[in-house]
């Protein structure tokens, strides 16, 4: 092992969907603090790397290791889960017939077994957990609102204060500002720069701009393959890049 | 828990709980016996629809095996009658069928706590063995409903086939007395009314309480989006099976008052169409409400009798013209109706008073899950 300490450590992942190699012998290494964005062309093969990492997708070779060395790529999600790696998906995942209040108590970091869910109702310095929680996201006022009838930014907003009462060790986000305004996209933003000083984030995006406006490492991906590691100058500054991604988006 | 008693106390509804739990308990007075009876049969249905809401209303998955679990209550507490109608003879069935003794699998029913408890977790333990066998492999839907199916099939053929130990096709009756008290007299039937009363009142209350639990909540989230529920960390799987060997008990407990009320139990009362006539009780009472299901099993089996005592071919026209409706204009059952009509009264009171232009989504209190839940349903 390298001297800086890895949280994460996938070493030669491959899935193969019969027949379609979505991921090639990937190595990817995520050290604790770090935030790092995977980007790449459509198809590169960025999402299954989360679903890998956060045991949607189980890896055809190759193992994912966490924290002191877990090999977790056969565990199940929950599992995952419950050791510390949140996964944010595309699509706002928060439970519509819940209130706001009720899904942040669904996520607050505790015992997940049925035992504590019937006999340990939340105590008041949890409950106030939630609320400052809500506080952090704007929600606190609508926390007896129904998830459902919040708008789209809400909703992800909604969610990331879940992310935050999670407490994750690891946080894999996906497209976390696709199809959200300026003004929600900068927010978004805002809440995002909270919760990773407190954990390691893996963030999939396509807005370049907002990469940008991290300056952090970056990871691009390409047929499922590592394409380049670096700082975003590096990567804009590399020939390979320009041609799969960058100049195919400018062109 | 005593919060949760606390709110119950307080909440707006418990009015109306205590005026149906005083009326339940003093039907007996103003209605004939041969009534009281019916009345007690459809008491234990209710038990059954509460714990098949739990499971479809909450949770969103649809048995329709739950006569399965009603029968095996059921042939456990007849069990324990016939043996005990029989004062240490052999039952009629097995002598019948060349049995010389009774099985080792039946002595412990001899013993009626033995009786209640097996009624209780042979149930159980069969749904969690289903449960464990489906959910870990990940089938969902129609799936796990047509599976349910062919539980009903596999039991009722093997209840119908182990004639010796099961009665077969006629199953287990001619049962005289409990405790040494006679079935047939009314005062001991009015008993056992209250009995059953009483149990459904109980069931009624901890299904109450069980909703309003975190546990609840993580059920509704499985009915929402399951995965979802993965990757915050809870496994859903145990979750399922525990709320699936829940409803399997309360359908046993059902199971055995059914027996103390009719008298007889056979396979034909366990069987696909029973079961899911079960279901129409909860999707007409109003799923994801719990005295929805009450309501609903009560209001239909009082429909049933009444209208098969007037027409005895065309009940099951009726049932399935009821069926029709209340999926296409009342999806969400009585319940919905009622609460549509509350809603309409409100607005126009609200419109009245104030003229207050209603911006933003619902809000929804301490007892608007209910409607909430009905809402997301449709």
């Amino acid at each position: 092992m390298a001297q800086t300490e890895w949280i994460l450590s996938c070493e030669k992942l491959t899935v193969d969907f019969d027949g379609f190699v979505a991921v090639n012998q990937m190595d990817f290494q995520l050290a604790r603090g770090e935030l790092r964005f995977l980007i790449g062309p459509n198809g590169a093969g960025k999402t299954t790397m989360l679903d890998m990492i956060c045991g949607k997708t189980k890896p055809t070779s190759g193992k994912v290791f966490y924290g002191d060395a877990t090999d977790i790529s056969r565990k199940k999600e929950h599992q995952i889960a419950a050791m510390g790696i949140a996964r944010k998906f595309q699509a706002p995942s928060i439970f519509q017939p819940l209130s706001v209040f009720e899904n942040m108590e669904l996520a607050l970091k505790q015992n997940r077994s049925i035992w504590t869910a019937l006999f340990r109702p939340i105590t008041s310095e949890q409950r106030n957990r939630i609320m400052e929680g809500l506080q952090l996201v704007g929600l606190h006022e609508k926390a007896h609102m129904r998830a459902g009838s919040l708008s789209h930014g809400e909703k992800q907003w909604l969610e990331i204060g879940m992310m935050l009462l999670q407490e994750p060790t690891v946080l894999l986000l996906d497209e976390p500002v696709a199809g959200m305004t300026d003004v929600e996209t900068e927010k978004t933003g805002e809440l995002l720069m909270t919760i990773t000083t407190s954990c390691s984030v893996v963030v999939v995006e396509h807005d370049m701009e907002f990469v940008r406006a991290f300056s952090s490492t970056v990871t691009v991906m390409h047929e499922g393959m590592l394409l380049k590691e670096g700082s975003m100058d590096d990567i804009q500054n590399d020939q390979r890049v320009a041609e799969v991604y960058l100049g195919q988006k400018a062109g | 828990m005593r919060t949760a008693a606390i709110r119950f106390i307080q909440s707006r509804g418990t009015v109306g709980y205590l005026l149906i739990a005083a009326v339940l308990f003093s039907a007996p007075l103003f209605i004939s016996d041969f009534r009281l009876n019916l009345l007690a049969k459809f008491l234990s249905f209710a038990i059954l629809a509460i714990g098949l809401d739990l499971i479809w209303g909450y949770t969103g998955i649809l048995s329709l095996g739950q006569g399965v679990f009603f029968g095996l209550g059921a042939y456990c507490m007849a069990m324990h009658l016939k043996l005990a109608s029989t004062n240490g003879a052999l039952p009629d069935f097995m002598s019948w069928s060349g049995l010389s003794e009774l099985p080792w699998f039946l002595e412990p029913f001899h013993s009626f706590p033995a009786a209640v408890l097996l009624g209780l977790l042979l149930p159980a333990a069969l749904a969690m063995l289903l449960g464990y066998v489906t959910f870990r492999s990940r089938i969902r839907g129609v799936y796990f409903s047509i599976l349910t199916q062919a539980l009903v099939l596999i039991t009722v053929t093997l209840f119908v086939g182990q004639q010796a130990y099961t009665g077969g096709t006629n199953g287990v009756t001619g049962f005289r007395e409990i405790f040494g008290y006679s079935l047939s007299n009314p005062d001991v039937q009015m008993v056992l009314y209250w009995i059953t009363a009483a149990v459904l009142i109980v069931v009624f209350l901890f299904a109450k309480w069980l909703v309003g639990t975190r546990f609840a909540r993580a059920l509704q989230a499985i009915r929402d989006g399951e995965n979802r529920l993965r990757f915050i960390g809870y496994n859903p799987d145990i979750y399922k099976m525990a709320v699936f060997a829940l409803s399997a008990a309360f359908a046993g407990l059902a199971g055995m008052l059914f027996v103390l009320h009719v008298g007889i139990i056979s396979p034909s009362m366990m069987g696909i169409v029973p079961s899911i006539e079960m279901v129409l009780w909860v999707a007409i009472g109003g799923r994801g409400t719990l005295i929805g299901a009450v309501i609903g099993a009560i209001l239909i089996n009082a429909a049933k009798t009444g209208f098969s005592e007037a027409y005895p071919d065309g009940w099951l026209y009726f049932l399935g013209a009821l069926f029709v409706i209340a999926v296409v204009f009342l999806p969400s059952g009585i319940m919905g109706v009622r609460d549509k009509l509350m809603a309409l009264v409100q607005r126009r009171s609200e419109r009245n008073t104030k003229q207050l232009a209603e911006k933003g989504g619902e809000s929804i209190g301490a007892n608007g899950m209910d409607s909430v839940l009905r809402e997301t349903n449709r």
